[in-house]
């Protein structure tokens, strides 16, 4: 049953483009599924090991901007008059280098923030992000700054046997995000049903308990913020190559804020929860826009929140699966918004 | 005690802040043994058994397992070297079924090597084997009906038994149960002890916390009481029922207390 769930919503979003000419949908629903990506990220933090990073964007920003200059390239000075040159990489490289660099700031973060955890971690999230955010905002020789990083190529990829894709078109990136998307949804999968997850689940449920069994608790919340935050960098590695353009903007904090909803309202510490979340309130905005005045847009993104969390407290997907109708269920959020705006 | 010990605590001390709540506590638990540790509320049993498992540190003394210095090893590390615990209150994950609790304590058991985490053939190898071994350990403990309920829906006594196949689970060289039979009836009680026996004669060393005195007088080899921190009697269940220093710290001092004590025994 737990597997219908999403393997339905799976075909419905492999089906959706070829029912939807609209570029402006597409488009939407494109950069729904990068934010997507982006929550079921949090969710392996903030859903199985109950941190919560306020600073997860930065992960994602890291992503963009490694992805961005490695297919750039840059030319820039260093102290002791040392100077790094960087020719252009193919934009897949950029994409690694995004995933190892991202994967890389979390295990750091995590390191220096769990023995203590908590609040703690919050807060060091928090600021990690602001002086990523400054970073990027003054070291203007290497992000041009406010400027922004812009010719961002197409992502390409060199497929055996296929010669070489370039991500050219809407339809082309919205299957890339879509199959990346998929990827992600199995590694955590996988990642919750080892023993690994075991030992997470847990040390969130109980900590002295799940310590007198002998779970590491440091190594193992260690382990979740990289691979969590690994997986931000990939999707900031799809949004700066399919929006080619990027600035400091990007490590905005109601960008975390975005995510966090999603993850909340769809379920935190399920699997389809960030997905259906991600969904709902990736595209309420679209749906909204073309029926309402702005001002009214973001009364109702907040009711709707605020219902949702009132009728379902653990968020949508629990409560699905509480009414025994996983399978019925999933259909009805999704194609909502779409229609109202189509 | 002809056998080594495994587990010897040597002149332990826990102060918080003025409170002396262990004073130079020192006592050895032999290999193979069923050890009580006994004495009134407040007596510092639990704090000892937190010590010995590393969620303390002590404030003087030090634990020996197996030779080995435990004080600087974080709790994880202690478990890793065999020695589990339960916990006074009911301790349980919650929100997950028993058998699941049970795998959660299983997520170290007979760790494969890596490509048996990749392959997927492999993969649900192991898988099925950690839950041959879970069905086994809740089997053991009597649990094998429960295995699909929710642990926090269980009886208070129905959860110690989850929590003793969880320590059980890390399979253990030497398991520190803290008054795992509070809660239990005395048909409970009688099949618990079965347990512990049944699990000392798979060769894990035992020490005991507990409150229920006809069940402490049964299952132990030896008794250790403690009271206001200190060691007051160490010995046998025979001696120790009989020990003036132990009548006193249960029933005060005086006639009245001597002839409870007299009927209690009796």
């Amino acid at each position: 049953m737990t597997r219908l769930l999403p393997l339905a919503l799976l075909v419905v979003l492999a089906l959706l483009p070829l029912g939807l000419k609209d570029p402006y949908l597409l488009n939407a629903l494109i950069t729904t599924g990068i934010f997507t990506i982006g929550a079921m990220s949090l969710n392996l933090l903030l859903g199985y090991t109950g941190q919560l990073s306020l600073g997860h964007i930065a992960f994602f920003g890291i992503g963009a901007y490694v992805s961005a200059l490695t297919s750039l390239g840059f030319d820039v000075g260093l102290p002791f008059g040392l100077r790094v040159t960087h020719e252009g990489w193919p934009p897949a490289a950029g994409f690694l280098l995004a995933v190892l660099i991202a994967g890389l700031c979390g295990y750091v973060v995590g390191r220096l923030s769990f023995r203590v955890r908590g609040a703690y971690f919050v807060i060091v999230t928090i600021s990690f992000a602001e002086v990523v955010r400054l970073v990027a905002l003054n070291w203007i020789e290497l992000t041009q700054g406010p400027l922004a990083l812009t010719s961002i190529p197409f992502m390409t990829l060199g497929l055996p046997g296929l010669g070489e894709m370039t991500f050219r078109t809407k339809i082309q990136n919205y299957y890339l995000v879509l199959g990346v998307a998929t990827l992600s949804y199995l590694l955590i999968a996988r990642l919750v049903g080892s023993r690994f997850g075991r030992a997470m689940r847990g040390l969130k449920e109980n900590e002295p308990l799940a310590l007198s069994v002998g779970v590491d608790a440091t190594r193992t919340l260690t382990i979740a913020a990289t691979v969590s935050a690994a997986m931000a960098g990939a999707a900031g590695s799809l949004y700066a190559h399919y929006i080619r353009i990027i600035d400091p903007d990007v490590f905005l904090f109601s960008y975390t804020v975005t995510m966090v909803i999603m993850v909340v309202a769809g379920g935190k510490g399920t699997l389809v929860g960030p997905v259906i979340g991600g969904l709902i309130f990736g595209l309420l905005p679209v749906a909204l826009r073309p029926v309402m005045a702005p001002e009214a847009q973001w009364i109702v993104y907040g009711a709707t929140l605020i219902v949702i969390l009132f009728v379902m407290p653990r968020g949508i997907a629990p409560a699905l699966a509480a009414l025994g109708l996983p399978k019925r269920a999933p259909a009805a959020p999704k194609p909502e918004p779409a229609r109202a705006s189509s | 005690m002809s056998a080594a010990p495994i587990l010897r605590i040597d002149h332990v001390g826990v102060r918080f802040g003025g409170l002396v709540a262990i004073a130079d506590l020192h006592f050895d638990v032999a290999e193979g043994e069923i050890v009580s540790l006994i004495g009134p509320n407040g007596a510092g049993k639990t704090t000892a058994f937190n010590v010995m498992t590393g969620f303390l540190k002590p404030s003087q003394g030090r634990v020996l397992f197996k030779g080995e210095y435990l004080s600087r090893l974080k709790p994880h590390e202690i478990s890793r070297a065999g020695l589990a615990r339960t916990f006074q209150r009911t301790s349980v994950f919650a929100a997950d079924t028993v058998f699941d609790n049970v795998l959660i304590g299983l997520h170290r058991h007979a760790e494969p090597p890596l490509l048996d985490r990749v392959v997927p053939a492999r993969r649900r190898a192991d898988e099925a084997r950690l839950r041959a071994r879970a069905r086994e350990i809740l089997e053991l403990v009597g649990l094998a009906s429960r295995a699909d309920e929710l642990a926090g829906s269980l009886a208070y006594g129905e959860q110690r038994l989850v929590g003793v196949a969880l320590a059980l689970a890390t399979e253990p060289t030497m398991l520190l149960l803290d008054e795992p039979v509070s809660g239990m009836n005395a048909s409970e009680t009688q099949v618990f002890v079965r347990l512990i026996r049944r699990v000392r004669d798979e060769g894990v060393t035992i020490l005991l916390v507990e409150h229920d005195m006809p069940m402490v007088m049964e299952v132990s080899d030896r008794i250790v009481c403690l009271n206001y921190g200190r060691l007051i009697a160490e010995g046998a269940p025979a001696a120790i029922r009989a020990d003036p220093a132990v009548i006193e710290a249960y029933l005060g001092k005086g006639g009245a207390a001597r002839e409870l004590a007299a009927e209690v025994q009796g």
